[in-house]
């Protein structure tokens, strides 16, 4: 009863996936490969042997409870996780066959290279033009007629342009949160990344906001790999084309977002998306 | 009935109220206090500047019955007891029913004539007081004021306009007195510029050359014949023009003490002075409030813009302000970058363990300790041992007399620096502990590294954090006198750190510093009575200079606030 709803909301409210043909992993190119990953705060390990590959231009959504290591796992790819302390990790993570946690990885330039889009919007306190053109500065791009192409191209790719073209040098504060998440997700996709990670883009938006992000997210995968962690199991249905449901740190089961939802293959996936906790 | 009572009690404890006005109460009497402290510096400052009238009172001293005339101005009134006349000595009191008696401060001026120029004397033995128009008060270069009535004006020792009497203006004579002081006047300032700027910088040249010639004699290079012909050349030039000089400033002070004037004190005795020790002559009874109005503001500029006279008793206080401003402007260059940088390190790059925490626990106790002991340091370490390696390795043609290894201008700014320092490394570490997470990894997240990312996002932003600390600092400094008094700050500078010689900015130059202005006018003054105003006025103004100072900062801050204020996510 439950997952006829959920399937019922995803063809009404997102429209996106709508006739979508169905996937299947093994024919996908694999555009990030995790290998028995393990991490570590301290002594309490959060990930227990995860391994998956996820994509390429494709919506890949995390799933699971609070506290399921999906954020963990999402930060673990661009390596923010390295800013934790007494975070240590095992395993491998190969981005286009390179293991990201090598030693001869330059990490500013894998983060470029892996963007990401946190869960409360946060533009820096600069203009909106500055606030895209920040990526393209620090590689050191200064030559105006470039920014200005850049930032254009940019905005529009997160569909804020028509919003924001007459106030680009406005502090970019004085947005609404929607608008400053796609800023954001501008400000991200201005360095063009491979992949990008949504960590929850919408969970601190209103429903409005909410469906632009989406959408939004339905334009971006022809171009970018998509990785969302998301609370919303809706959401999750709407956007994604795989998804990973995963459990106290460990992943449950992943595949094809319509099978899963439709007819999960594990009994806590199955409890999880009808709502039995979580 | 009483139980009821109780419980209203409760309930207005209850209700909040009592901490509303305790609060109210709190804010109230920290207020009173702020304004009470200016009202009492100003009043007592800037009143002094008033053209306050000349009374002519006629005097009977008790224990001679005799009556004498007395010539002065209201400074000071108090109500005292008998007994307290007695025991200071005024053992004969007109009236023996009376327990109370009025004592008054009569400022008598004329020190060279009297030796008193200020006295107390008892208000119930005046006989008769009047304001007689003519009475005139002089400002004088020597000696302090002068108060009594003009006689004769005389030009080159010819008497050219004459005055009698008490009661009204000579139009006349002091029309001519003006005309001969504004000569006067206009004549000194041409000296004061020709002394000072001119023959200043060419012996300033001189004294260079002298190091020159004794830094050739050092180190016998080897064309030291040569070189000694060219700094002899360069000095017989500058001996040439310095003559020519000369010889203009005989010219222009035989001009200047050419006039003089005859006055009479309010004993009759008729003096004659030289026109040249007049700074200012005034008619105070004869002004309208307006005419009072224009020689006040007239006084305070002075006060403001001049340099001191009679042992800093008179005159103006600009060097000192001057002197203030800009120590605490070389210390917040010195200090802020260092502070931040430190801050920064602490903060970001440290690994916040053991070593981490003693140190900041350290930073945070410097900022406890007491001034003085920084001073001491100042004088040991920077200009005892810093200083004078510095004279042997660069200055060793001006040895034995010191250029840097003798307090001054630098080493009191680095001694300020490094009292503020903690304040600034305390403040910056707050600020950018403040900054919210997200904002890092949003920038590290577009392929920033750490440290783009500290100079991009959490260095600007942190700034408002910054700023405050330079406000603490600034205000700390700007009243700090006791290490200044072993690290630099002098009584009296001859010159201005900042001039019109290379290299402009005098670094090893001793300054004058308000704080330290106001204890020495106050406890290192002559005479007393004269300097107390100028302890007030000189008081007010520092705090008017640290205000200045500290709302340049708070406008900045509120700018860099206005452009960073994001830190509410």
């Amino acid at each position: 009863m439950t997952q006829s709803t959920v399937s019922n909301d995803k063809f009404t409210l997102g429209g996106a996936i709508q006739g979508a043909t169905h996937l299947d992993l093994a024919n996908e190119k694999t555009c990030v490969e995790i290998k028995d990953w393990n991490l570590y705060y301290g002594e309490k390990q959060a990930l227990h042997n995860v391994s998956m590959n996820i994509p390429e231009k494709r919506v890949t959504a995390f799933i699971g409870p609070s506290g399921c290591g999906k954020s963990t796992l999402l930060r673990c790819l661009n390596r923010m996780n390295d800013l934790v302390d007494g975070c240590s990790v095992e395993g491998q993570m190969l981005l286009e066959g390179k293991n990201i946690y090598d030693r001869s990885i330059d990490v500013a330039e894998l983060r470029r290279r892996v963007g990401m889009v946190f869960q409360k919007p946060n533009p820096f306190p600069k203009s909106i033009y500055e606030n895209v053109a920040y990526g393209l500065r620090i590689q050191g791009i200064n030559k105006k007629r470039v920014l200005d192409e850049a930032v254009e191209k940019s905005l529009r790719g997160a569909a804020l342009w028509d919003e924001v073209k007459d106030r680009l040098h406005e502090s970019a504060l004085g947005m609404s949160g929607g608008q400053q998440q796609r800023l954001v997700i501008a400000r991200t996709i201005a360095v063009e990344p491979e992949v990008l990670l949504l960590d929850e883009p919408a969970s601190a938006l209103d429903p409005i906001s909410t469906l632009k992000i989406e959408e939004l997210i339905y334009e971006l995968k022809n171009d970018y790999t998509i990785v969302i962690v998301t609370h919303n199991m809706q959401q999750a249905a709407r956007v994604s084309d795989y998804t990973a449901f995963m459990y106290l740190g460990e992943l449950i089961e992943f595949g094809d977002t319509n099978a899963m939802f439709t007819n999960p293959q594990k009994k806590k996936t199955e409890d999880y998306i009808t709502g039995r906790y979580g | 009935m009483e139980k009821k009572s109780k419980l209203n009690v409760s309930d207005w404890y209850k209700s909040g109220e009592p901490f509303v006005w305790l609060n109210a109460a709190a804010v109230a009497m920290s207020a009173i206090a702020v304004i009470g402290l200016l009202a009492v510096l100003a009043i007592n400052g800037f009143s002094h500047f008033w053209p306050k009238n000349i009374a002519s009172i006629n005097y009977l001293d008790p224990r001679s019955q005799a009556e004498y005339r007395l010539l002065g101005i209201d400074v000071d009134d108090v109500t005292v007891s008998r007994e307290q006349l007695v025991s200071s000595g005024m053992d004969h009191l007109v009236d023996n029913d009376v327990e109370l008696f009025n004592r008054q401060l009569l400022q008598m001026g004329n020190r060279d004539v009297t030796g008193m120029d200020f006295a107390w004397f008892v208000e119930e033995h005046y006989q008769s007081v009047e304001y007689p128009l003519g009475a005139m008060i002089l400002e004088r270069r020597e000696w302090g004021t002068f108060i009594g009535f003009l006689r004769d004006v005389l030009e080159d020792g010819q008497v050219v306009a004459s005055s009698t009497g008490e009661g009204e203006v000579n139009s006349d004579a002091w029309a001519k007195f003006e005309a001969l002081l504004a000569r006067s006047e206009s004549l000194h300032r041409q000296i004061i510029a020709l002394e000072k700027d001119e023959i200043g910088s060419i012996n300033y040249g001189m004294e260079r050359i002298r190091l020159a010639e004794r830094r050739i004699e050092l180190e016998q290079p080897a064309d030291a014949a040569v070189q000694l012909a060219e700094l002899a050349a360069e000095q017989a030039e500058l001996e040439g023009a310095y003559q020519g000089m000369q010889a203009e400033l005989v010219d222009l002070y035989r001009a200047f003490e050419r006039d003089s004037f005859t006055a009479e004190t309010m004993d009759g005795t008729v003096v004659t002075l030289p026109m040249a020790k007049v700074v200012r002559a005034v008619l105070p009874n004869a002004l309208s409030i307006p005419q009072k109005f224009v020689v006040y503001g007239d006084k305070l500029w002075e006060f403001l813009s001049d340099d001191p006279r009679e042992a800093n008793t008179e005159g103006g206080i600009f060097p000192a302000i001057f002197g203030t401003v800009l120590m605490v402007l070389l210390m917040s260059v010195m200090m802020t970058p260092l502070g931040v940088i430190a801050a920064v390190y602490l903060r970001e790059y440290a690994s916040q363990g053991p070593i981490t925490r003693t140190i900041r626990i350290a930073v945070n106790n410097l900022a406890g300790v007491p001034s003085i002991v920084y001073g001491v340091f100042g004088l040991g370490f920077f200009i005892y041992f810093v200083g004078s390696n510095i004279d042997q390795a660069f200055f060793p043609e001006a040895l034995p007399s010191p250029t840097f290894g003798t307090p001054g201008l630098l080493w009191a700014s680095l001694t300020l620096a490094l009292l503020t320092l903690p304040v600034v490394i305390v403040a910056t570490e707050e600020g950018l502990s403040r900054i919210p997470k997200a904002l890092r990894e949003g920038s590290l997240a577009l392929g920033a590294t750490k440290a783009e990312t500290l100079w991009r996002v959490v260095l600007p932003m942190s700034s408002p954090a910054m700023m405050t600390g330079l406000i603490l600092a600034v205000a700390r400094a700007a009243g700090e006198v006791a290490p200044l008094m072993l690290v630099g700050v002098v009584k009296l500078a001859p010159s201005l750190p900042l001039d019109g010689n290379y290299p402009y900015l005098h670094l090893d130059q001793k300054f004058m510093h308000l704080g330290f202005h106001i204890y020495d006018v106050g406890f290192q003054s002559p005479n007393v009575e004269a300097a107390r105003p100028l302890v007030y006025a000189t008081a007010l103004l520092l705090v008017v200079v640290i205000a200045l100072l500290n709302m340049a900062a708070v406008s900045m801050r509120n700018r860099l606030r206005e452009k960073y204020k994001s830190l509410e996510m």
